[in-house]
């Protein structure tokens, strides 16, 4: 099944009838030649590239629940490339030139919309970082203007521009920063997948990983047990509990990181806006819902809702910033679990378990690398080197110190990102 | 969620910091995996998980708290005495 204007205009004429079920809902099989743990944006990305770049279809998706439940389901869905580290760098350039095709390359809509994302400064040491920060990723290929404080103004007249405590003193304007649409984007990658030969395999969940001799022979099922030659566990904040399954500890803690949505109002925020000193980010989503977020509720967490702390801290930071968003009321709020690394950086890796992978600790920016995670590690899996966008995602830059990717300069030990 | 501190009583979340999960400190300066362990690795428990907390706008002690990391059930909380562990 295609989608194209022509298709929509005549199931509209006829009772849209025509439509079927996105991708098929198969039994799983007794052997495959790749596992992939966790049907979430990185998993089925991966699966999708496995089939379209390296032709390997005898693959399974297994998802303990339904796809695209977990952390797909529940970020503010901004796709940007503003990196500055050399590992991180050229990843997330490569993921965002990925979604600048995903649309066509899926043929599903994922409303990718390159509406501009605005890091705000508000000091003079803020600026010289920022003007850092936009050469680097001029460098590297991608898009980056310096604001000064009229330049913002221009763009973001509403912004509080008399506070005192944060002055606005300018910002870092990437115009091909912006949003998507996040369950899409899942379902997309879904649809690819499945309509190359991939299994996904939902309501199964993963209870053990099957390792002999030192090499992975497959995992155990609440739908029974699955042979495979290698097996991916792409399972975010769910890393720790399925890496302990085959015997591992992984360098991540996970924390809650919660985000909110008013009801829908008029179109009032072109652009993605975040506002680094007060903790706060926000854009519109396309139905008219203020969707933002801030920082870590800064304790581990699984219980996918934070405290009202943070919640407060949030809105104060909005408050802050622009007060023109006071009267609009909340809708709701969630959490999502991140995995944390040390240095705040992912993990895309072989592990010392013959045919084991991990793609993990995307911290809170799992959902702009979807794409740029699923091809690298399509590309390790069918390979076994890593793909050059995602050579710096070792697990043993803990271990050695050699290649940490600590954006925040704050070390590379946990509770500091 | 609120936290108790043996000297101050019940109190309310944000007087206090979380510093870390409660793990033993190896023996010795040299760098190697138990301090790679130490530092790095955690098994981040979904369930009962034992962590440092600092009641930094109270009176500054550490606490060893007991907590679900499910539901932020606070299981327990005591003093933190020579390192905890």
């Amino acid at each position: 099944m295609r989608f194209s204007g022509l298709r929509v205009l005549k199931e509209g004429l006829t009772g849209n009838r025509g439509w079927g079920p996105h991708w098929r809902d198969p039994a799983p099989k007794p052997a495959y030649d790749i596992v992939i743990i966790g049907g979430g944006g990185h998993g089925l990305a991966t699966a999708f590239y496995l089939a379209k770049e390296h032709g390997l279809r005898n693959v399974a998706v297994l998802e303990k629940g339904y796809l695209g439940g977990g952390n797909v389901g529940r970020n503010t869905t901004i796709v940007r490339a503003n990196y500055f580290l050399p590992g991180n760098s050229e990843f997330y350039s490569h993921s965002l030139k990925l979604w600048e095709g995903l649309e066509q390359e899926l043929n599903y809509n994922v409303m990718h919309s390159q509406r501009g994302l605005i890091n705000l400064f508000h000091s003079d040491g803020q600026r010289d970082a920022a003007a850092r920060r936009g050469n680097a990723m001029i460098n590297q290929g991608d898009d980056a203007e310096l604001l000064d404080r009229e330049g913002v103004r221009r763009l973001l007249p509403y912004l509080d521009y008399d506070q005192g405590r944060f002055p606005i003193y300018g910002g870092l304007y990437h115009r091909r920063g912006g949003t998507a649409r996040h369950d899409a984007v899942a379902w997309g990658f879904a649809r690819g997948a499945s309509d190359r030969g991939v299994d996904l395999i939902q309501n199964c969940e993963v209870t053990g990983i099957d390792v002999e001799g030192g090499q992975v022979t497959g995992v155990q099922t609440s739908r029974g047990a699955i042979r495979a030659r290698k097996v991916a566990i792409v399972t975010a904040g769910r890393s720790g509990q399925v890496a302990a399954m085959a015997g591992m500890r992984l360098p991540i803690e996970s924390h809650i990181l919660q985000a909110f949505v008013t009801e829908g109002l008029k179109p009032v925020l072109d652009n993605v806006v975040t506002f680094g000193m007060g903790h706060f980010y926000i854009s519109q989503s396309d139905k008219g819902g203020l969707v933002f977020g801030g920082d870590l509720d800064m304790y581990p967490s699984y219980a996918q809702r934070g405290n009202l702390p943070t919640a407060e801290h949030v809105m104060e930071a909005g408050m802050a910033l622009m007060p023109m968003i006071g009267k609009a009321r909340v809708l709701r709020s969630w959490g999502g679990i991140m995995d944390m690394t040390p240095d705040g950086s992912p993990i895309i890796d072989r592990t010392d378990i013959g045919g084991l992978y991990l793609d993990c600790g995307w911290c809170y920016g799992g959902f702009k690398a979807v794409p740029g995670s699923g091809y690298a590690l399509a590309h390790l899996l069918a390979t076994d080197r890593p793909h050059d966008s995602a050579t710096g995602f070792r697990l043993d830059r803990f271990r050695d110190g050699v290649g940490l990717m600590d954006e925040e300069g704050t070390g590379a030990q946990h509770n500091l990102h | 969620m609120r936290l108790t501190c043996p000297l101050c009583g019940e109190r309310d979340l944000r007087e206090f910091t979380y510093r870390g999960a409660a793990l033993a400190r190896p023996e010795g300066e040299a760098w190697g995996d138990d301090w790679h362990d130490y530092i790095h690795l955690r098994d981040n428990p979904a369930g009962e998980s034992r962590e440092y907390w600092a009641h930094s706008t109270g009176c500054a002690a550490v606490l060893l708290v007991t907590r679900d990391t499910r539901t932020h059930e606070v299981l327990g909380s005591a003093l933190a005495k020579g390192g905890g562990a």
